[in-house]
């Protein structure tokens, strides 16, 4: 209890005097996490409408697949990607290993299918309400895609908030991937991992009040900003 | 511009999981005036209205419209009788085919709002369309299958669930769209609106065209036994 208390006052310490070491590392982990989630979005968002509005053989096959890598290991998809990014893998001469575009790339690959998945959920319930006026219209694939996308903006909206809790708050694959460099790579997660690893809990605490904080504040601002609550809209 | 009618379905079929749900249809509809197609409840009125239009299937037989099936189909309505509204606003929802159509959003809006006051939503534009009545909701869609100016329109019962005052105003609006030289294929199990409106009539029993002729003519003394029982207002399966 009394490291809950302490941790509580060292957060508020650590937000008060704006301590650089905070900012810095708060500042990476949001960078890291909203590139990743504009990155995932831009490909799960157009790959749940297409599995809404595209009948092929092996839709359901895939939608199982997608919703099974939800539940995608991020410690094993780390691995994976340490392989193929280090010096002796595919990639390696692009020399990403250990920084942030290695956390970004990791990030992507663990938040694609949460969204695609959640998404999809939302556009083909969309899709049953909407399916017999646009065929009836004679509409492309594309547009009704882009209907759908829009139509359902605002629960799209919840998909990528789901994604961005569990973005900012992933630990296991990009503490592989980044390497936890102080001044390069550390994140607020891998902070408090390294930060407990020493023993320092009340900072560890700190530092986990402060990542709670900045989702909470992330999640109310994009629903203020984008008035999904207000009477009256969808 | 082309010719769309007539259109001929000849041993025209709909079938789902092997079982046929309309068919063999062998019709021709005429340019101009209405065509209702009036039956007792799972005749297959919908189903029809939908293959004629295209969105049911063809499974066995021929459709020919006068021009090219693609080209017919760019100018051709639909009307539901559960009408879908888009999770927009009025006016976005009468506007959404021109958008579709590549027509900019200030001159899709503005015709849109000629049409919102049109059909007498004119007060409403920028509110939500799932929030109006249901007599609103059927002449928005009608206001939306309208816009584009298409040359047929298929209504599938569109004032089967509404009062007798929105009913009037939606018949006034076919009216108007059929003196617009707009064809007209009208599904109702509605027979005072099949005498008020029908030029001709296709009556459909057990999922084939049983009967068809001029209104008139049908009304007054049709030929087959079930068509008869349906006027008389006999139970028909």
């Amino acid at each position: 209890m009394t490291d809950l208390w302490a941790g509580l006052a060292q957060a508020f310490w650590l937000v008060v005097t704006l301590d650089p070491d905070l900012m810095e590392i708060t500042l990476r982990s949001l960078r890291v996490t909203l590139t990743a989630l504009v990155i995932a979005s831009a490909i799960a968002f157009p790959l749940a409408a297409l599995l809404a509005v595209k009948r092929f053989r092996a839709r359901r096959f895939t939608i199982a697949v997608l919703n099974a890598l939800m539940g995608l290991p991020p410690v094993v998809v780390g691995l994976i990607v340490y392989i193929l990014l280090s010096r002796s893998g595919p990639f390696g001469v692009f020399g990403l290993l250990f920084t942030p575009s290695a956390m970004i790339i990791a990030q992507v690959i663990i938040l694609v299918p949460l969204i695609a998945s959640v998404a999809h959920q939302s556009l083909r319930d969309l899709w049953s309400e909407y399916h017999d006026l646009l065929i009836s219209m004679n509409v492309t694939r594309w547009q009704k895609m882009q209907t759908l996308l829009w139509d359902a903006r605002r629960a799209l909206l919840t998909a990528a908030l789901a994604g961005f809790g569990r973005g900012i708050g992933e630990v296991g694959a990009i503490m592989i991937v980044g390497g936890n460099i102080d001044h390069a790579t550390r994140v607020l997660t891998t902070a408090i991992a390294l930060e407990t690893g020493r023993g320092d809990f009340a900072l560890a605490l700190g530092l986990g009040f402060v990542l709670i904080a900045l989702a909470l504040a992330v999640n109310l601002g994009t629903h203020w900003l984008g008035r999904t609550e207000r009477e009256g809209r969808w | 511009m082309s010719d769309l009618f007539p259109l001929c379905a000849r041993g025209a079929e709909t079938r789902r999981r092997g079982r046929v749900l309309v068919g063999p249809v062998d019709l021709t509809l005429e340019a101009g005036g209405v065509t209702v197609v009036i039956g007792p409840n799972g005749s297959g009125k919908t189903t029809l209205l939908r293959l004629l239009h295209g969105t049911a299937r063809l499974s066995a037989g021929t459709l020919d419209w006068a021009c090219d099936t693609e080209e017919a189909r760019k100018h051709l309505g639909f009307v539901f009788q559960r009408p879908v509204m888009l999770r927009r606003s009025v006016v976005q929802n009468i506007a959404y085919p021109l958008r579709l159509r590549g027509v900019g959003r200030a001159k899709a809006r503005g015709q849109a709002a000629e049409w919102a006051a049109r059909v007498g939503l004119g007060q409403m534009l920028d509110r939500p369309a799932t929030g109006l009545s249901g007599g609103e909701m059927q002449k928005l869609a009608l206001a939306r299958a309208f816009i584009t100016a298409p040359r047929a329109v298929f209504l599938d019962e569109p004032t089967a669930a509404l009062d007798g005052a929105a009913t009037r105003e939606i018949e006034a609006l076919m009216q108007e769209a059929k003196e617009d030289g707009v064809r007209l294929i009208l599904a109702t199990h509605d027979m005072g609106q099949a005498r008020r409106l029908a030029d001709d009539v296709v009556f459909l029993h057990q999922g084939r065209v049983a009967e068809t002729g001029p209104a008139e003519a049908f009304l007054a003394g049709p030929e087959t036994a079930a068509a008869q029982a349906f006027l008389r207002g006999d139970i028909v399966e």
